[in-house]
């Protein structure tokens, strides 16, 4: 059975050989703010950080992160970019928005005021159909406002 | 006063003559500009919780021992099931239930297109419905499929019948023309692929059916239901409060809704039913392909004299054949138009709506063919589209309620005047250039739609209406208006949506409607509200209503010498509310309703490899009022990137030879990402329609994609010389027309087309 700190909790997860981590978060804790669009790893909705790594859930097995720190959306529910992101209408319909956070909070995690170059390579693997790119770039330049 | 009128409803650009029950709209609009609240930028009403994950949409629900389903769904693009057994699907572990063909009518034996949904399993899990699904026994018949959309018009295979507009004399209009221009043109399939797939959750609660749906049609989700179930229309509870997009393609209870409903029956649990991405690639519809035969005449001073057109519309085996003329029919001043479109039924999934169906791809052709004109004449494309400028409604010689684009082709002049240094950037290999095209469509929304608004003592307010917000942030600008209204910090509105049984008749979210006719309601509810709160006051402070007004939250009179908190008078109601209501007015008779716009694109072409880039697109429209600036211009930046897609990379494709769909998934649909978006500046004419409701505000969700794809092609023209006829432009598109365009030199007339027709009449 692995266990998994979810956003600083411990849990042992029951899910069978196989579950992935997104129907773990989802179905098993009730963590629903992770969001799947595709479930095969092409749109990244379903991206949480594993031990700080943006990492998509839905291919991700529960079991691949026994002992891991897994951090989802509800754990960074006061974090600026989460403000950011309202702050600058980066969000249409909202299914791709947590995903799109994580992966905005692990870039500037890494590089905190990072260039347009930068911004766009780190989160085009975060597709939005709404089309709220140029305010999602908005959003990961003005985080620190 | 309720009033009884017979008028014209459209939605989508279909029109419907009805009868209407509406009720008067007897309040002044505001004088325009930005106000207090309405007019000024406003972030998200529930920014907050969509951001944090909160929300919960559809794909969240998870109600106690809610089952999950899969569904059999045919893989071929034409066959008959022959012999079908669930028995094993049932034996399977979790399984509780299974239906099949003729169990519901949306399951069907016969297949028109691949993806049909044939078999359905309830289980435990998702993935113990997965498998008892693979375990059904199923013997096919495949037949031949009929993919070729001209053949299936040979044949008079047609979803609907065929659609012929005519004014004035297409023959001889050409006749007297100096200069005649043809092309044929042709779109791609693409896919609406909202993020939360097609989904419903159902349960029955008593003889209730409650209804969780991911839908842009609340009030249309329950008139299905009810009239399939034959039970009256309260005993269906729609609801959906966050909704993962739509762009069209969820306005109906589909097959997975009535697939849960019957499962849930039988089960007697709560049943999910969700697409999968793959089925939703397949199965959930699309923006059909189009093949457009078009032919324009035109005077040497660039007067146009005869605008003819052959459409067909590769609709799929079912749907509609969307108004893909409309374009042509309305965008210019021409006394010769014909037009005829034909939808042709063919072995593949059926359309449905996708962000002005019809509009952005006739205006691919009809404006690309435009800027043909404007080389063969030696004019400038903006010149002449001024020149064939239409003041009435040139369908019916109606006057426009309100229209501004000779005001958008105003400030489209600086972004179109960039086109000399733009080109000047241009490389032995990289050529670069500019390329505009006009936008018309409706959006004027209609009755019936209805708002409440209860007010309490502690001077906030919140609004009661049954309506969606599909992402356009439609909840943000009703707040807007109430507040606006009530003279009211925005932060003291709250909006409650979403819930058939929880709020009045609402529009539905599909021809950028929801604002045109959700926010007049809304506004007359207000004042409902307001004219009781100054009755109230005015007994309270012995004053004449008609010296009272509200105004940042206090009530004050004319002569400024009563100033009380709101709060002092609403105060008095203790625990008690105000309660007010309002409709949607009718709209303007005898008038055309419509929204105009314009776009400018710069692009950079490879002509070596074919690539092509967007650098900065220009667009400005002309929607009436706009309620929130900053909501308005996420919606023109969204509608553009769609359109770029739709312009570059997007391709639903199919095996030619079986009608199989090859991209299933997103690796192989080619939905833009954030690094394909150019500089998108964007501009509103923000003059309200006076002769529309009490805003004078039309809709925004769909124009923006309507004029990119044209604006794209013609900067691609502009900068090469090439003449792309196709969409998507893929490098073997762009490669093809470059070395058209090398073989005719880029002076001269360009050759006419292999396999071209000319269009009906001619
Ligand atoms: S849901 Fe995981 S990548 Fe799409
Ligand atoms: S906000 Fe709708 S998909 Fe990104």
């Amino acid at each position: 059975m692995p266990e998994v700190n979810v956003n600083g909790h411990a849990y042992a997860v029951h899910g069978a050989v196989g579950t992935t981590l997104a129907e773990a978060l989802r179905d098993e804790l009730s963590l629903t703010g992770t969001k799947v669009a595709c479930g095969e790893g092409h749109c990244g909705a379903c991206t949480v950080l594993v031990d700080g790594i943006p990492t998509l859930s839905c291919i991700t097995l529960v079991h691949a992160v026994d002992g891991a720190k897994v951090t989802t959306i509800e754990g960074l529910r006061d974090h600026p970019m989460v403000y950011s992101f309202v702050r600058a209408d980066a969000l249409q319909c909202g299914f791709c928005t947590p995903g799109q956070i994580i992966s905005a909070v692990a870039l500037v995690d890494s590089k905190a005021a990072p260039s347009t170059e930068e911004i766009r390579h780190a989160m085009a693997g975060n597709l939005c159909r709404c089309g709220a790119y140029p305010k999602i770039e908005e959003a990961i330049r003005t985080w620190q406002d | 006063m309720a009033r009884l009128i017979r008028t014209e409803k459209e939605v989508e650009g279909r029109f419907e003559e009805v009868w209407l029950v509406v009720e008067e709209d007897a309040l002044q609009q505001w004088p325009a500009g930005a106000r207090e609240v309405v007019g000024q930028p406003a972030t998200r009403v529930d920014g907050l919780e969509r951001a944090r994950g909160e929300a919960v949409y559809t794909a969240d629900l998870k109600l106690p021992g809610m089952l999950h389903t899969a569904v059999l769904r045919c893989p071929y693009a034409h066959a008959r099931v022959a012999r079908i057994d669930l028995t094993p699907a049932l034996a399977r572990p979790g399984v509780h239930g299974a239906i099949g063909p003729r169990d519901i009518p949306q399951l069907e034996e016969e297949c028109g297109y691949q993806g049909t949904a044939v078999a359905a399993v309830a289980a435990d899990t998702f993935e113990q419905a997965r498998a008892a699904v693979a375990a059904i026994e199923i013997e096919w018949e495949q037949l031949e499929p009929v993919l070729d959309p001209d053949e299936a018009i040979a044949r008079k295979q047609l979803v609907g019948e065929p659609r012929e507009r005519s004014r004035g004399d297409l023959e001889a209009g050409l006749a007297e023309a100096d200069i005649v221009v043809e092309g044929e043109y042709r779109t791609q399939v693409v896919l609406q692929s909202s993020l939360e797939t097609h989904q419903s959750v159902v349960q029955w609660v008593g003889d209730t059916i409650e209804v969780y749906t991911s839908t842009q049609n609340i009030w249309g989700v329950r008139e299905e239901v009810s009239a399939a179930l034959e039970i009256p229309g309260d005993k269906v509870r729609v609801v959906c409060h966050y909704m993962g997009g739509g762009f069209g393609s969820k306005n109906d209870a589909d097959d997975f809704t009535f697939i849960a409903i019957e499962l849930a029956k039988r089960t007697a649990r709560p049943v999910r039913c969700a697409l999968t991405r793959r089925e939703e690639n397949i199965a959930s519809g699309n923006r059909n392909a189009t093949i457009q035969r078009l032919t324009i005449g035109a005077k040497a001073d660039g007067t146009l004299t005869a605008l003819g057109g052959e459409y067909v519309n590769a609709t799929g085996w079912g749907g509609w054949s969307t108004p893909v003329e409309g374009p042509m029919q309305q965008l210019y001043s021409c006394p010769n138009v014909k037009t005829t479109t034909w939808g042709a039924k063919i072995n593949q999934p059926p359309m449905k709506p996708f962000r002005a169906p019809g509009f952005v791809e006739g205006t691919f052709g009809l404006e690309s063919l435009i800027d043909v004109l404007a080389g063969k004449l030696d004019m400038d494309p903006l010149e002449l589209r001024r020149k064939n400028y239409a003041g009435n409604d040139p369908s019916d010689d109606r006057p426009y309620s309100g229209k501004n684009l000779m005001e958008c082709y105003r400030r489209a002049e600086p972004h179109w005047e960039r086109r000399h240094d733009v080109r000047a950037r241009s490389t032995d290999t990289v050529k670069r250039g500019v390329g505009m095209a006009s936008q018309v469509w409706y959006g004027g929304g209609g009755p019936p739609s209805y708002a409440w608004i209860r007010v309490g003592s502690d001077g906030h307010a919140t609004v009661v209406t049954a309506m969606q917000d599909i992402g356009t942030g439609s909840k943000t600008a009703m707040a807007q208006i109430a507040a606006e209204e009530l003279g009211i910090p925005l932060d003291h509105v709250t909006v409650t949506i979403g819930d058939s049984a929880r709020g009045p008749y609402a529009s539905l979210s599909a021809g950028s409607s929801t604002i045109p006719s959700m926010g007049p309601a809304v506004r007359a509810a207000a004042a409902d509200a307001k004219r009781q709160i100054i009755e109230i006051a005015a007994q309270r402070f012995d004053l004449e209503e008609r010296v009272l007004d509200i105004t940042v939250g206090n009530v004050v009179s004319a002569d400024g010498n009563l100033t009380v908190p709101l709060t002092e008078v609403l105060g008095l109601l203790e625990s008690a509310q105000i309660l007010g209501k309002g409709a949607r007015g009718p709209n303007p008779t005898g008038m055309t309703v419509l929204t105009f716009g314009v776009q400018v694109a710069e692009v950079a072409v490879d002509v070596e490899t074919g690539e092509v880039w967007v650098d900065r697109i220009a667009a400005i429209h002309d929607v009436g009022r706009v309620i929130n600036p900053l909501g308005a211009e996420s919606q023109i930046e969204g509608g553009i990137i769609q359109g770029i897609g739709h312009t570059l990379s997007e391709h639903r494709l199919h095996d030619p030879r079986t009608g199989q769909i090859l991209t299933t998934g997103l690796d192989a649909y080619k939905l833009p990402t954030i690094a394909d978006v150019p500089e998108i500046v964007s501009e509103l004419i923000d003059q309200p329609d006076e002769h529309l409701t009490n805003l004078g505000s039309k809709g925004l969700g769909e124009p923006p994609i309507i004029p990119t794809a044209a604006a794209i092609a013609n900067a691609i023209r502009d900068a090469t010389g090439a003449e792309v006829h196709e969409l998507p432009i893929s490098r073997e598109e762009m490669l093809r027309a470059l070395k058209e365009a090398k073989e005719r030199g880029r002076i001269g007339a360009p050759k006419e087309r292999e396999g071209h027709r000319a269009p009906a009449g001619v």
